[in-house]
């Protein structure tokens, strides 16, 4: 118990401190909030002209929104890896890895300041979605939600780019592995389309893809209010998530060997 | 038989890469308040020994004891009783020098009452009370090598772990670094070893240190004595080295190090 509130402690204060840098410099914020706006200004708007796409009565920008949070949320997640390349050649990493913080903190802490940026990104993308006059449900339980889905989803991505950093352990590998499974990681997803549409065997995909979980929570939650299926959404989320996390526990400190 | 003043202890230890030996079955110990120099050039091993004895890396074979604790299973305890202080620039340029203080000091488990106090006398035997609340990114080289041994004493170590400490200072940053290093080597007999491949620096610092040369270590002892074995006048720990090893202090090393040595100077310039 007590090794489980170290842990819960420690992951708190590397957020904490992941939170304070933003506050410092929260350039990152405004130039990652460039790329959702763009899908959401740009290609969402131009599609729901085209009402090509089954959205079960909901406008199509109403449709993408949860997609394009998710997107952003898996983006900035999944080159957590990168960072932590970054902070191993720096020694950054070497310095947190000798202190007796447990290894399982120093991932969680990651997770969580992934979900601190997350949620970042969720105020900016809500705030142009009402710019857009994109109607969304902003209740109680759909912002703690919101909150709970990112922290999930993202904690997820990051873990998982914990784990390809410390395999491929050099910048150039993680740069160009990221960017092979990012975006058919979003397009083999509920995100800009349902699944329905899919292919048998990209709805397959889909199905396995933890990121069609995030948008079909969150689609519940801001657009939908069908929240019948978010108890399993988040059930999944949660144990993706903590075996991800243990996974990547083991295996990250290795990126500096 | 243990020996009581003795705060590491390495045995016959051996690290291996895919075949090829980095470390090979290298022994040796470190007094406590020693200030041990761990010489060599860019490959020879010594960041692999000190990633050993700070329970980074596991060894292939043989023991590393840091105050009656095993690195391999006390890893814990050992955590502890270290600070370590990389080659690379490891504060956070985005936090200001207190807040990478209060960091390390949550970290370290130092408890909640003792942080400001801590943090306040780490800041005034440093010299760098007066920046306390400014981001390190502002900071000179010499102030951020200040910060980073800040950070690794906060705990109040025995044990002081440095792996290139100068590299990339200028003179009077150096001489500055090492002035505290010192100063605390005197108010706390705190043990320090330290890795580098300038001889100029081991030789007006170490009370004792090894020559590294392929994954061995080539000879141990005080400064003056391994000097004295070259039997030739005026000479330097640089002559000894070369004397030792049969061959002269060459920038070794692999891409990644000359890239992060670079890179350090660069951002320490």
């Amino acid at each position: 118990m007590r090794y489980l509130i170290e842990i819960i402690v420690k992951s708190y204060v590397l957020a904490e401190m992941e939170i304070r840098k933003l506050l410092h410099d929260p350039t990152e914020l405004v130039t990652r909030a460039v790329q959702p706006i763009l899908w959401l200004g740009i290609f969402g708007e131009a599609l729901s002209k085209v009402h090509a796409i089954p959205t079960k009565g909901f406008t199509y920008l109403q449709f993408i929104t949860p997609g394009i949070l998710t997107q952003s949320v898996v983006f900035i997640s999944i080159f957590y890896g990168l960072s932590i390349i970054w902070e191993r050649d720096m020694g950054i990493l070497q310095k947190f890895l000798v202190t007796p913080t447990p290894r399982l903190a120093l991932v969680w802490g990651k997770i969580l300041s992934s979900g601190v940026r997350g949620i970042s990104q969720a105020v900016i993308i809500f705030l142009f979605a009402v710019l857009l006059r994109i109607h969304l449900r902003f209740t109680a339980l759909s912002i703690v939600g919101t909150i709970l889905i990112v922290i999930l989803g993202g904690g997820f991505f990051t873990g998982l780019s914990m784990i390809i950093a410390s395999i491929v352990k050099t910048r150039e590998r993680f740069i160009g592995i990221g960017q092979v499974i990012t975006l058919p990681l979003f397009f083999a997803s509920n995100a800009i389309y349902p699944i329905a549409i899919m292919p048998p065997w990209l709805q397959f995909i889909a199905t396995i893809n933890p990121l069609s979980y995030m948008v079909d929570g969150l689609r519940a939650i801001l657009v939908t209010g069908d929240v019948s299926i978010l108890p399993f959404d988040i059930a999944i989320l949660t144990v993706a998530t903590l075996v991800i996390s243990f996974v990547s526990s083991y295996l990250y400190p290795k990126v500096v060997g | 038989m243990k020996n009581e003043n003795e705060i590491i202890k390495v045995d016959n230890l051996v690290k291996n890469y895919n075949g090829t030996s980095a470390v090979k079955h290298i022994s040796f110990s470190v007094a406590k308040g020693e200030i041990f120099g761990f010489l060599g050039p860019n490959g020879a091993g010594k960041t692999t020994t000190i990633k050993i004895l700070i329970t980074l890396l596991a060894p292939s074979k043989g023991e590393g004891i840091i105050n009656g604790y095993s690195v391999i299973r006390d890893a814990g305890e050992v955590r502890r009783m270290i600070g370590y202080v990389p080659q690379m620039i490891s504060v956070d340029g985005t936090l200001t020098a207190y807040e990478n203080l209060m960091l390390m000091a949550r970290l370290y488990d130092i408890p909640r009452k003792e942080r400001e106090r801590r943090i306040k006398e780490v800041l005034s035997f440093l010299d760098l009370e007066s920046v306390r609340h400014t981001l390190v990114k502002k900071f000179s080289g010499g102030m951020i090598r200040k910060l980073e041994i800040g950070q690794a004493i906060l705990h109040q170590p025995p044990v002081l772990f440095l792996d290139e400490p100068t590299s990339g200072l200028d003179p009077v940053a150096l001489r500055n670094v090492w002035k505290h290093l010192l100063e605390l080597r005197r108010l706390f007999n705190t043990t320090i070893f330290f890795t580098t491949h300038y001889m100029e620096e081991a030789q007006e610092v170490a009370d004792r240190v090894a020559i590294m040369h392929l994954g061995r270590i080539a000879a141990m002892g005080r400064v003056d004595e391994l000097i004295k074995q070259t039997k030739k006048e005026a000479a330097t720990l640089e002559d000894a080295f070369i004397y030792f090893t049969g061959t002269a202090l060459q920038e070794t090393g692999n891409l990644r190090e000359t890239k992060r040595m670079r890179e350090t100077a660069r951002r320490l310039g």
